[in-house]
């Protein structure tokens, strides 16, 4: 048997424990598609298709906000589910990602209110930085203890 | 902080998968500990002990 094939053996066999990390994973992953899609439909469908209702604008904004809360519980009930090693590679991750995201934006912040950068610094410019720096940290955490 | 983990699982012919299900934690935690990479919380360590029936100092050893 291969070192591989070991690997693969031994990981069934971790499938009790697993088996609540993949359930908690698989929530996570639909609240947070369901998150991004009705964001997208909150921006689009406001700008592109009911431009002029102002209602289903709050209530397209309202329900985005909604999914919103649920992503964070299901995020918190992923974290919750993790075993103490993977915890601590995602609080090093995160504190990477907020350190970053601070730093960082205060600094394109501050390169845009005195005029060195020719556009407006965007929120999403920030929402990206953060995310690509979590998953590099993620990535880094797993390598680090294998 | 050293450890005997690997040791005591292997007199018991338990694979990493095997320690990591008794003790409800990942075979990568459990390999990060026996590699010394990772040093287990107290309630785990206890878990442990309880598990091989021994005093935590003689499968936990501080190196200081």
């Amino acid at each position: 048997m291969t070192s591989k094939d070991e690997n693969n053996s031994q990981d069934e066999q971790c499938s009790d424990w697993s088996s609540e990390t993949k359930k908690n994973t698989k929530s996570l992953a639909i609240w947070t598609s369901a998150w991004v899609v009705t964001m997208a439909i909150a921006t689009f469908g406001s700008l592109l298709v009911w431009p002029e209702i102002e209602w289903l604008k709050v209530v397209s904004v309202l329900i985005n906000l909604l999914i919103g809360i649920g992503v964070i519980f299901a995020n918190k009930r992923h974290l919750e589910g993790l075993d103490e090693l993977q915890q601590k590679i995602q609080l090093d991750a995160m504190a990477i990602a907020l350190g970053v995201g601070l730093i960082a934006g205060t600094s394109y912040s501050t390169l845009d209110n005195i005029n060195l950068i020719s556009f407006d610094a965007e929120i999403s410019h920030l929402v990206m930085l953060i995310g690509v720096t979590y998953l590099l940290g993620v990535v880094l955490g797993q390598r680090r203890y294998q | 902080m050293k450890n005997r983990l690997k040791v005591l699982r292997a007199e018991r012919d338990w694979t990493q998968a095997d320690l990591a299900q008794a003790l409800n934690v990942s075979r990568q935690t459990i390999n990060a500990i026996e590699k010394g990479k990772f040093d287990p919380s107290l309630p785990l360590a206890f878990k442990a002990a309880r598990l091989f029936e021994m005093p935590i100092e003689e499968i936990f050893e501080d190196e200081h």
